[in-house]
Parts: C-alpha cells; sequence; structure tokens
C-alpha cells in the first residue's frame, strides 16, 4: 500500500499545522510591532526571514498570517460543504420540481466564475474577513451541489436504496446515513481542491484590499504588500508565497492521495 | 381476501409515462401490467416466468409499493415484505460493513439492544451459510455468491411473510446458482416463508415452485401447479417456453 501523494500530502500538510500551532503560542516577535531601525531587515540571525516595510519581524507575521489564511479557507470550505452536501442531497434524492428550480438557479450561478461572484457579494457586503469568508464560501456552494447531486442521483437509483426503503428506513435516513458515506471519496477530493481555491481566493482578495485589512497579516494581505518592495526586499514577497505554495501543494497531494486510496476501496 | 394467502392481487393496472418527443410532446402512457391477478398461499414457492420485458420485475415493484398502479389492489397478509435483487453487487450498501447492513432492519423495525442485534446477525449469518467473520468486511471482499446469500440474509432478519425474490440467480455462475437455489429451499422449509420468484429461466423454476404462472405483454396466460403447466400446457405461448427451453418434446 504505497501512497506518495498521501505520505508527501500529510508530511507538507502536518509540517504547516505545526508552524500555524506554534505561531498561537510563541512568535519571536509581536507581529504588529513596528522597529524603524530594521526596515527592510536582510535574512539575520535574529530575524530569519527579515522585516517588511515598517520593520516589522516576517516570520512572526507569516506564523500568524498563514493561521488567518487557514482559518479563512476553512470557514470557506465548511459553508460551501454543507450548504453544498444539503443542496446536493436534496435535489438529486428527489428530484421533480424542487430540482428543477434548484439546479437552474445553481446553474446561473455557476456561470459566474467564483471570484467574480464573490467580488459581487463583497461590493454588497462591504470589505473585511468574515464579509470576504462568507462570500467566498456562498460562492463555492454551486459547485459542491452539482457534484453530492449527482452522487445522490446515482445512488438513488441502485437498489440498496430500495432496500433500504423496504426495510422501514425514512427519506433523511437513507440520505443521510445510507447514500452519504458513498459520496465520501469524491466529496473529500473536491473539499480539498475547494480548500485549494480558497487559498488562492484569500490571497487574491486580501491582495486586492478587500479581504482581511491592515494590520492584520494574511499570507495574500502580505503579498500584496510585498510588491511594492520587490527589488528592495525580495524576501518579503519569497516567504508568503512559499508558504501559500506549501499550503496548497500539501492539501492538494493529500486529495490526490484520499482519491486514489478511495479508488483501491471501491 | 381469504386467511390462506399471503398476499393477493387484483385487477392491478401498471402504465409508464412514455419519454415525452419534443418540448411539447405527448404524455403518452405505455401499459406494462394489464390488470393483473393472483394469489400466493401461506408458505408456498409460486415461480413466475416470462421473457424479459414482460413486466415481471414492474409487477414485483408494483406489490411492494415501489410503483405506484393506475389500478387494482394489493393485499399482504404479513408485515413487512421483503425482496431479494438480481445484482448482488447494487442490493447492498458499498459503503458499509456485512455486519451494519444486516443489523440496520433490526435498527428500523425492532426494538433489540445492541447485543442482541449482534447475536442475531451471528445467527443469521450461520443460517445463510456464511462465516461470521463475513461481519466485518465490505460488500466488496465477497464474491457474488456470498454476496447474494447477504442479500437474503438481510432480507430474512425481519423474520417477512413474503420474500419477492426477482431474477436472484441470473447473475451467478451455474454452480451459485445452484447453492442459492438450495438455499432458498432450505430456509423456506425451515422459515416457512412464501416465496415468490421470478425468473426466465423455467428449469430454475421447476426445480424450486409447486405453482407456476407464466407471464406474457403485461397479462397473466396461465397459472397453476408446476407438474400440470409444464406436462399438459394449455397455452401455445406456454409451448414454444417449454420447446425453447428444450423441456418439450
Amino acid at each position: 500500500m504505497h501512497n506518495l501523494n498521501m505520505t508527501a500530502g500529510s508530511l507538507i500538510t502536518g509540517f504547516l499545522l505545526l508552524a500555524i500551532i506554534t505561531g498561537i503560542f510563541y512568535t519571536p516577535y509581536d507581529p504588529e510591532a513596528m522597529d524603524a531601525s530594521a526596515r527592510f531587515a536582510g535574512i539575520s540571525l535574529a530575524h530569519p526571514m527579515g522585516c517588511d516595510n515598517f520593520g516589522r519581524d516576517i516570520l512572526s507575521r507569516i506564523l500568524e498570517g498563514s493561521r488567518t489564511t487557514l482559518a479563512v479557507a476553512l470557514c470557506t470550505v465548511a459553508i460551501g460543504t454543507v450548504c453544498g452536501v444539503l443542496l446536493g442531497a436534496f435535489t438529486g434524492y428527489y428530484g421533480g420540481w424542487l430540482d428543477e428550480i434548484l439546479m437552474r438557479i445553481n446553474d446561473a450561478l455557476f456561470a459566474f466564475p467564483s471570484l467574480l461572484l464573490a467580488l459581487t457579494l463583497i461590493g454588497l457586503l462591504g470589505p473585511g474577513r468574515s464579509n470576504m469568508t462568507a462570500a467566498l464560501g456562498i460562492s463555492f456552494i454551486p459547485s459542491f451541489a452539482r457534484i453530492v447531486r449527482s452522487e445522490f442521483l446515482k445512488n438513488s437509483k441502485l437498489d440498496y436504496v430500495r432496500s433500504a426503503r423496504l426495510q422501514g428506513a425514512g427519506n433523511l435516513r437513507i440520505m443521510f446515513v445510507h447514500i452519504l458515506p458513498n459520496t465520501l471519496p469524491v466529496l473529500m477530493s473536491a473539499v480539498m481542491i475547494g480548500f485549494n481555491n480558497a487559498v488562492l481566493a484569500e490571497a487574491g482578495m486580501s491582495y486586492l484590499g478587500i479581504g482581511v485589512q491592515p494590520p492584520e497579516p494574511s499570507l495574500g494581505r502580505m503579498l500584496s504588500e510585498a510588491q511594492s518592495y520587490l527589488f528592495t526586499a525580495p524576501g518579503y514577497a519569497l516567504f508568503p508565497g512559499l508558504f501559500i505554495i506549501l499550503m496548497v501543494l500539501g492539501f492538494g497531494l493529500l486529495g490526490e492521495g484520499i482519491a486514489e486510496k478511495g479508488g483501491r476501496h471501491g | 381476501m381469504e386467511e390462506k394467502n399471503i398476499l393477493t392481487v387484483r385487477n392491478l393496472e401498471v402504465s409508464y409515462k412514455k419519454k415525452a418527443v419534443g418540448l411539447f410532446g405527448g404524455k403518452e402512457r405505455v401499459s406494462v401490467l394489464k390488470g393483473v391477478s393472483f394469489d400466493i398461499r401461506r408458505g408456498e414457492i409460486l415461480g413466475l416466468v416470462g421473457e424479459s420485458g414482460c413486466g415481471k420485475s414492474t409487477l414485483a415493484r408494483a406489490v411492494l409499493g415501489m410503483v405506484r398502479p393506475d389500478r387494482g389492489e394489493v393485499y399482504h397478509a404479513s408485515e413487512f415484505p421483503q425482496m431479494v435483487f438480481q445484482d448482488p453487487y447494487g442490493s447492498l450498501n458499498p459503503a458499509k460493513k456485512i455486519g451494519w447492513i444486516l443489523e440496520e432492519p433490526l435498527r428500523l423495525r425492532s426494538g433489540l439492544g445492541r447485543e442482541e442485534r449482534r447475536k442475531r446477525v451471528e445467527e443469521m449469518l450461520y443460517k445463510v451459510g456464511l462465516d461470521p467473520a463475513c461481519r466485518d468486511r465490505y460488500p466488496a471482499q465477497l464474491s457474488g455468491g456470498q454476496r447474494q446469500r447477504v442479500a437474503i440474509a438481510a432480507a430474512l432478519m425481519l423474520s417477512p411473510g413474503l420474500l419477492i425474490a426477482d431474477e436472484p440467480v441470473s447473475a451467478l455462475d451455474v454452480t451459485v446458482q445452484a447453492q442459492i437455489l438450495e438455499l432458498l429451499q432450505q430456509l423456506h422449509e425451515e422459515m416457512g416463508i412464501s416465496i415468490l420468484f421470478i425468473s426466465h429461466d423455467l428449469r430454475v423454476v421447476y426445480r424450486l415452485c409447486g405453482r407456476v404462472m407464466i407471464m406474457q405483454g403485461g397479462e397473466i396466460l396461465e397459472a397453476g401447479e408446476a407438474e400440470k403447466v409444464y406436462f399438459s400446457p394449455e397455452h401455445a405461448y406456454t409451448r414454444s417456453l417449454l420447446e425453447a427451453a428444450g423441456l418439450l418434446q
């Protein structure tokens, strides 16, 4: 049972989580403390990743910023998954006019790129961390709903569902106890891909200045601030970028690994 | 309704909506069952024979309430009639262990506690000729014949009076077929369940069933004791079926 994707993904994600958890209890410096004497400080023992334009320690800000980015991504995916599963389960299982109406609305939302949809929602709600999370979460619902719906549609026609009904299982029990576990392999890899998109979307939103607001750090926020100083302090852009790559890569590999394992099992 | 019957079906009519052609295509209906009437007596195995597409499976589904009939009546004298499906790959939940699958009917319909349920599952696995260690396996880890045994066990967990078996051996190899038929026969004798055995295979039906019904185009052409139907068929269609199976000289 050799699953390279799973191993590499767990290692990278484990390393990141360790860094983030450490950041909750300990950062070398206060992430928001400015020090005029250390502006654009290079890599040194005192500042392993250097300092930014306000003399704030980049390592400390990355530790805290990764946590923000991760939290936003997790909440986004949670909103998308929970609502998507509910929508997909009911439409796929019951079909009929409910399915027609909800899926046409879903198609309309799906026609927008999800980032554009999130931008529109932020335009209505206003910028900020929680509004961005909500907007991204909502923009993720259609793709999850569609995946879950097709799985429920497929499964609800199988004989094991008929047999459960004959045994006296109610519709809700059939949907969430009998069918849902069968959608997990597909759903889990969708969640992993969705998580990656959420990390990138957070970075993009904060980069545009409509996500996490200063002085609170997030990986995307730091990247956007770093672009003005790309030549003065290349490390400022490099390290947050590296963490984004690691986060996306880690969860991406984990998703591949889970899909591989699920495929082997079934 | 007579007391000696476990199932009484009268003038059952079922039709399906034809797929609409175009946006305003007509809502034409195709008649699948054209007034079917029959009884299953307590403790008998009744065979239902017909070529594919003649409405056998629709009849089974209508009897169990999975299809809404247009007209006609179905009276059940038993609680929780159950069904064994043709394809044992689709009739067991692939995400659940065998033990869970067999316990589910008890969880739903009996007030038994966990320990008692486990005991019943073990007894049932023994009864259908499976190792109790199967409890911890997934359906994908069993062979086709083993899966069909599990499907039969699941259907029998609530001791139903009536079991409808829709082509239960058609998806299995010949040697396994014989074993499953033997199992059904044995369970029928031990538990006294009535079985509606649906098949297109006249030989298989003759081995198992006391009475036989011949179905064609949504109607029952002839019904009676197996000996009578097989050796002095009244209907030309029955004769042609028997000839095709090499059972009539």
